[in-house]
């Protein structure tokens, strides 16, 4: 049976196939008649962000919490451009995203319409891959390619441009592609997965050194089992935090530019470095040359180019991260490696990151762990981007992967409301909590608004220094102390605001019970804005200085 | 470009890469751009349809440079790329076009 649909109609009902059941947008002129397909879909809930930016950003917290691919929808012009910073930090942090924006019509291509901007230009450095659709026909290729391109290898954005012609030609269909799924990526080769438990199984002071492609790639388990088999004490980048519970007794926490001293140090120590879906970023690195100087290292990877990028690696392995470690499971022995491990603890009991003032609740971390001691591991912790990102990193209790939603490579501020209210659209029965600055909160505030709308369950910890406080930390530490544009001679009055927004507000400041607010606050369904003035003088210590040698922190 | 510079352009090494690509718009942004992003000069161009036309290989010149073999991995990843391979300098497919670009 045949039926005749429009471009529009086609490309709603390929996202219905596909899965998609929210998809977060701003409509225009350029992209109304897939706006007006959507109206009729009963399957698609929709979700009116108030800028394009918080729309894509909401995708990408869809994402990242369920690790499927995630569908943002802007129109034309400002409304592409208004989304590229999501779609850019999406591509540094592999998260798999289907942007369609609409375009003027073929025929106006290239003549400075209103409301044109070349969207496929600018998409090209900033995606995995990006389509300008010409016809209709090409719809039923072009979008289930894109959900397979997001979702398979190294997972990443994809932008699929469709002129407002496309959208309303009618064509006839008499039947529908697939839907598309995540392709299989080759088998590790297994000799090297020989050579490199062999490595693993002579080594005297191995580190596992986990990435966020443990996260993508589902493979938070096997990487515990073969720390705990093969005794490998592990550290976590930014974005692998909660693939091993930082409690765990082989857990080294974050390393690089803001980790534990003894993270570092254990690293320097190491004659092995075991890479997992990590990209020696240099926020982790710290001064190359200087990372784990007497170190072999071995370096998994679903993607080729990562490998040797920035470190060569003695054992270089293409694959999957779960099926290589699966492979690499039987391969290596079974070793407490005591020795090392009783060094590295040696280590964590000498140069313990120091937490201070973890007790009060109007501290830094004492507010942390306050809201960690109302939540379990079923909670998602999103953040902005700051000061307030790099304490929580360190200090919150994170357990399970996807439980940590944050802007790791593109570090972009605004990312943290959009993004908690996505992943709480996806993920209903989860209470999110967004931590977030004075800064980063207002590059996004609008959202506010969505996430009444949307009565969706954040918690939104405001962590107010009135500073930008990252810049101020550097300008104090590094700049001689001359403190410029990064202070906020005035404030707003972010309870009114939120109230003004249409979501339930408390000060910490005016309570004389923090916590029982806090509980209270956080237990309550729907949003709400907890705001809690800190010190502007508090460092995120300790830190590397930007092209030092991780081995030389300062502070704390 | 004076003559000093210009020797000093010719005494580097150079590398011809041969890129079998899908034939449609944008394709030689999507290669060109991973160049342009990291400041990586392409010296020479050349693109014609093979075949059907559904298929098209680009020739670039390029100096050699410590970044190539990254280069080389990035360009493989793109979609539309089908194959790319890395020749000499010496590579026929300039040299025989240099009647074209006397000043």
């Amino acid at each position: 049976m045949t039926e005749t649909l429009t471009g529009a109609q086609i490309t709603v009902r390929l996202l219905e196939r596909q899965g998609i059941r929210t998809v977060a947008g701003i409509p225009g002129g350029a992209i109304l008649p897939i706006y007006d397909a959507l109206g009729q879909s009963t399957a698609i809930h929709h979700v009116l962000a108030r800028h394009e930016q918080g729309a894509g950003f909401m995708a990408q917290g869809m994402a990242r919490a369920t690790g499927q691919p995630a569908v943002c929808l802007a129109s034309s012009g400002p409304g592409a451009t208004n989304l590229l910073t999501a779609i850019a930090d999406a591509k540094l942090d592999s998260i798999p995203l289907v942007a369609i924006t609409g375009q003027v019509p073929k025929a106006m291509i290239g003549t400075d319409a209103f409301q044109e901007v070349d969207t496929y230009g600018l998409g090209i450095p900033i995606t995995k891959h990006n389509f300008l659709v010409s016809s209709a026909e090409e719809l039923l290729e072009v979008i289930p390619r894109a959900f397979r391109i997001a979702a398979s290898g190294r997972p990443g954005p994809v932008l699929v441009d469709i002129p407002k012609d496309v959208q309303t030609q009618a064509i006839e269909i008499s039947a529908w592609p697939e839907p598309a799924r995540a392709e299989h990526a080759p088998a590790a080769d297994a000799a090297l997965i020989e050579q490199a438990a062999a490595m693993i199984n002579a080594a005297e002071r191995p580190i596992l050194y986990l990435g966020g492609g443990v996260i993508h790639s589902g493979a938070s388990a096997a990487a515990i089992e073969l720390a705990e088999k093969a005794g490998l004490p592990t550290v976590m980048t930014l974005m692998a935090l909660g693939a091993m519970p930082v409690d765990h007794p082989l857990a080294l926490g974050m390393l690089g530019m803001h980790a534990a001293r003894y993270t570092n140090l254990a690293l320097d120590e190491c004659d092995l470095l075991i890479a997992v879906g990590a990209r020696f970023d240099d926020r982790a690195t710290g001064k190359v040359a200087a990372f784990c100087p007497q170190a072999k290292i071995i370096h998994i990877d679903i993607d080729p180019a990562e490998l040797d990028k920035i470190k060569t690696a003695h054992i270089g392995i293409t694959a999957d991260i779960g099926e290589a470690l699966g492979q690499l499971l039987p391969a290596t022995f079974q070793n407490s490696r005591k020795k090392w491990v009783d060094r590295v603890n040696a280590l964590k009991a000498e140069f313990p990151l120091a937490m201070s003032d973890l007790d009060n609740p109007r501290s830094h971390f004492g507010l942390i762990q306050s809201v960690a001691a109302c939540l379990d591991d079923d909670a998602i912790i999103a953040t902005d981007v700051g000061q307030h990102q790099m304490w929580v990193a360190q200090a919150y209790p994170l357990r399970r992967p996807r439980q940590w939603l944050t802007s790791g490579g593109l570090g972009t501020m605004g990312f943290g409301v959009p993004a908690a209210i996505g992943a709480a659209l996806a993920e209903r029965e989860r209470t999110v909590v967004c931590f977030t600055g004075d800064g980063s909160i207002m590059m996004n505030i609008q959202e506010l608004v969505t996430a009444a709308e949307e009565n969706v369950n954040i918690k939104i910890v405001l962590m107010d220094n009135a500073t930008l406080g990252l810049v101020h930390q550097q300008q104090t530490l590094f700049y001689g102390e001359r403190l410029f544009a990064s202070q906020f001679r005035s404030s707003p009055d972010f309870v009114k605001i939120a109230q003004g927004f249409g979501i339930a507000a408390v000060d910490l400041d005016a309570s004389a019970n923090p916590c029982a607010t806090l509980m209270e606050a956080i237990s309550r369904p729907g949003p709400c804005l907890i705001h809690a003035s800190i010190d502007a003088e508090q460092k995120v210590y300790p830190m590397v200085p930007p092209g030092a040698a991780n081995r030389d922190m300062i502070g704390a | 470009m004076n003559a000093i510079n210009r020797n000093e352009q010719n005494a580097l090494a150079r590398a011809v890469l041969e890129i079998d690509v899908n034939n449609h718009a944008g394709v030689m942004s999507h290669v060109v751009g991973l160049f342009s992003r990291r400041a990586y000069n392409v010296e020479g161009i050349l693109c014609l349809p093979v075949g059907d036309g559904r298929q098209s290989r680009i020739w670039l010149l390029v100096n050699e440079d410590q970044r190539l073999a990254q280069m080389m991995k990035q360009v493989e990843k793109l979609e539309d790329v089908i194959a790319i391979r890395r020749h000499n300098a010496d590579h026929a497919v300039f040299q025989d076009l240099e009647s074209f670009f006397r000043p």
